[in-house]
């Protein structure tokens, strides 16, 4: 029993990463294509705190408790920390710019969206074949 | 170095970021003059700070930890070390760099003067957090830092790609851009939360000791390839760089000088970094250089190939700056120091030889209302001062000794011959030739009206492009041109300062030093390295710039009066068909791109983790 909880914690980080490529890849719509991105990012939220789990640690907050309590690793709490920052911050303005896509190309999904090439292959009176928006 | 000096990297990451934070807060409420000439002021003095360090570095390193967070002697001999401070670290290369990010950043804002008639202050703000970000990512000891400055960059460059929101290109591109790099630099953190966890440092020294302490295992690989991700989608290596042409297309010019010029050099930073510090003498070396030859070759061939099948001249741009890329990621993939040397050299030529080619396609843009090349045929006669920066920005791209990329170009050309990968010279002689030919065909369209005249069909077809600003008047270009011309001249300097090479091979081997990095970063250490220098304008090199010219000019001529006969012809028509077949995948949608990525991460792990 003694360690299956860090190897929990790294099956369950592997796995939520790994269902956020799986949505990014088969995404019908760009908030969701942003929301499956911050799936991505919250599994490296688990991945720090799970590599800094000690067994019967305690928050390291040495204000309240004994120097000799055995506590977290308080680097990767503050790596945690900025990354959902960074995550929070890079959220919002993909979903800006999806707003801003939405009203400028009526369309939201990304498989719809006529690709940046393809459009300036069109403009060449060369009709690509595939995909129209 | 002492006082001022020696806390130089530090003022160079903050004065930028102050001078962010001063022009949003208060840029909506000051004349826009002010916000321009602060924003200038803010880049000039960063630029003139980074051109101090480099001078006063010597072959020394400058290490600054934050806040006095030195490490403290650990263990009970105390010869190891061990800390949880952030440094800051410079030697000649990495502040190189930085006076890089600052001149074309300069330029940019010096561009902008006069190119947007209405810029909110929002602009100079993001210009300059992207210029703290270049310069914080060059100079960061710290892997966590670095993935932070690597976001920050990032941030700012989606929102600068997408400033002009009434444009569906430009919203889109952004997009892309920022979900594909977003998702690079989330494998990149897991790789550094797995180096973390096996080493117990962040500080590129300490982790770089730790690994050495142990013999590597797949884990070891494994982060390589994960801290590789991030760092190959900003530098735009193939199978990474669908967002590229797409961003550098839609995004104002200003801005798409900044991310060619600057924004991927440290992507190829800090793949040579990242293997110097962590994994140099860790992980084998045959295979780390067999992996980067091979990415850079592709990525050479295949941006030269779509650069030419471009009519759209941000676009062509934009895949010849992959090319570029590719050529400098075989410097880096040598894996010594005087393929660094080169490399890093080119990366600098190539600021300096782009830059200039953008903000000559802004004033076209400008004059024009589209850069278009079909729809701009002919249309620029006697535009003797556009034509001149295309002119030398052209040939500049094929290695014209005593231009911008001379130096990196027959230096990395000298290292391959002696490291018997003759034909590699091959690569890049032809992927330099193929992209100056497609800068030097749209030239003889736009400002002669060489060759068929496409107009007919093009006129029904191409869309004008709602970009930027109306008229201008000649004298106006000629000031926004200026920052073009600035950026050509030191790239000439570049090529025939004296001695500027012997002295970029010395700090090489300062910076691939990986034993002489670790004592200055953690023990003060000093020590003194010794470079082999050899001559830049030599009888082959010169030799193989004139064949590189040669073909350049071929090429041109061919793709203006080539005769429509030789198309019909089965090598030809056989060739069309795989340029065709290539260009299609170009037409990557968002979720394809995205897709791209995951396959070429997990060839890197498969490659690096066995």
């Amino acid at each position: 029993m003694a360690d299956v909880l860090p190897w929990l914690l790294y099956a369950g980080a592997g796995w939520i990463f790994l269902a956020g490529l799986y949505g990014l890849v088969t995404s019908r719509h760009l908030v969701h294509t942003v929301v499956c991105l911050s799936v991505t990012q919250s599994a490296t939220y688990l991945l720090l705190l799970a590599v800094g789990w000690t067994r019967g640690g305690t928050a390291p907050i040495f204000a309240d408790i004994g120097r000799h309590r055995r506590v977290v690793d308080p680097v990767v709490q503050a790596m945690t920390l900025t990354d959902v920052v960074v995550g929070a911050a890079m959220t919002a303005l993909l979903l800006a710019l999806s707003v801003q896509v939405a009203k400028r190309r009526g369309c939201v999904d990304p498989r719809l969206l006529r690709s940046l090439e393809q459009e300036s292959e069109e403009e060449r009176g060369r009709p690509a074949p595939g995909r129209s928006g | 170095m002492s006082g001022l000096e020696s806390q130089l990297p530090v003022l160079l990451v903050a004065v930028p970021l102050a001078g962010a934070a001063l022009v949003a807060a208060v840029g909506h409420w000051v004349p826009r003059i002010l916000a321009d000439l602060t924003a200038i002021g803010v880049a000039a003095a960063t630029a003139v700070g980074a051109v101090w360090l480099v001078v006063g570095l010597g072959s020394g390193r400058v290490v600054c930890w934050l806040g006095g967070w030195d490490p403290q002697p650990a263990g009970k001999d105390g010869s190891a070390r061990e800390s949880v401070g952030i440094a800051l670290v410079a030697d000649r290369w990495s502040a190189a760099l930085a006076v890089v990010a600052a001149v074309v950043v300069l330029a940019g804002l010096l561009f902008t003067w006069r190119y947007f008639e209405e810029t909110s202050a929002t602009y100079h703000g993001l210009m300059l957090a992207f210029l703290a970000a270049m310069s914080g990512f060059v100079l960061a000891g710290d892997l966590f830092d670095a993935f932070v400055w690597f976001e920050l960059m990032g941030a700012a460059g989606y929102a600068l790609a997408g400033m002009r929101v009434e444009e569906p290109r430009s919203v889109h591109a952004a997009l892309e851009f920022g979900v594909v790099n977003t998702l690079g630099c989330s494998f990149s953190l897991v790789g550094i939360t797995l180096l973390y966890a096996r080493t117990g440092e962040l500080n590129l020294a300490l982790v770089g000791e730790r690994l050495h302490d142990r013999p590597p295992d797949a884990l070891v690989g494994l982060t390589f390839a994960l801290l590789l991700v991030a760092a190959l989608v900003k530098a735009a290596v193939v199978p990474f760089h669908f967002w590229t042409a797409d961003a550098e297309a839609a995004a104002p010019t200003p801005v798409c000088a900044v991310l060619s010029g600057a924004m991927v050099a440290t992507g190829v930073y800090a793949v040579a970094r990242w293997w110097w510090t962590l994994y140099d003498g860790v992980l084998s070396a045959a295979l780390a250089e067999h992996l980067l030859l091979g990415l850079g070759t592709a990525t050479a061939l295949l941006g030269a190939v779509l650069c030419v099948c471009q009519r759209h001249v941000k676009r062509l741009l934009a895949y010849s700056t992959i090319s570029h890329v590719g050529v400098a990621l075989l410097g880096v993939g040598l894996l010594g120091p005087a393929g660094l040397t080169a490399a890093l050299a080119y990366l600098l030529g190539h600021a300096c030889t782009k830059g200039p080619l953008f903000l000559g396609t802004g004033v076209l843009l400008n004059q024009y209302g589209t850069v278009d090349e079909h729809a701009l045929f002919g249309r620029a006669r006697g535009h003797w001062l556009t034509l001149s920066v295309f002119v030398l920005g052209g040939l500049g791209l094929a290695g014209l000794p005593g231009l911008g990329l001379w130096w990196g170009k027959a230096s990395l050309e000298h290292t391959l011959t002696t490291e018997h990968l003759a034909w590699l010279v091959a690569v890049v002689t032809v992927s330099g030739a193929l992209t100056s030919s497609a800068v030097l065909r749209a030239a003889a369209r736009i400002f002669f009206g060489l060759g068929a005249d496409p107009r007919e069909r093009a006129e029904e077809t191409a869309t004008e492009e709602h970009e930027e600003q109306g008229e201008v008047t000649r004298g106006v270009a000629a000031l926004m041109l200026a920052p073009a011309w600035l950026l050509l001249a030191l790239g000439i300097g570049l090529a025939v300062v004296p001695d500027l090479h012997r002295a970029g091979e010395t700090a090489g081997e300062v910076f691939t030093d990986h034993h002489g990095y670790a004592a200055a970063v953690l023990r003060g250490a000093s020590g003194a390295v010794h470079a082999e220098h050899h001559a830049l304008w030599t009888g082959s090199s010169l030799a193989l710039a004139a064949v590189a010219l040669a073909l350049s000019l071929v090429l041109a001529a061919a793709w203006l009066w080539g005769p429509p006969a030789l198309g019909r012809t089965r090598v030809v028509g056989a060739l069309r068909a795989s340029v065709d077949a290539l260009h299609g995948l170009h037409r990557a949608d968002l979720t394809e791109q995205v897709g791209w990525l995951v396959l070429g991460s997990a060839v890197l792990a498969v490659v690096l983790g066995r």
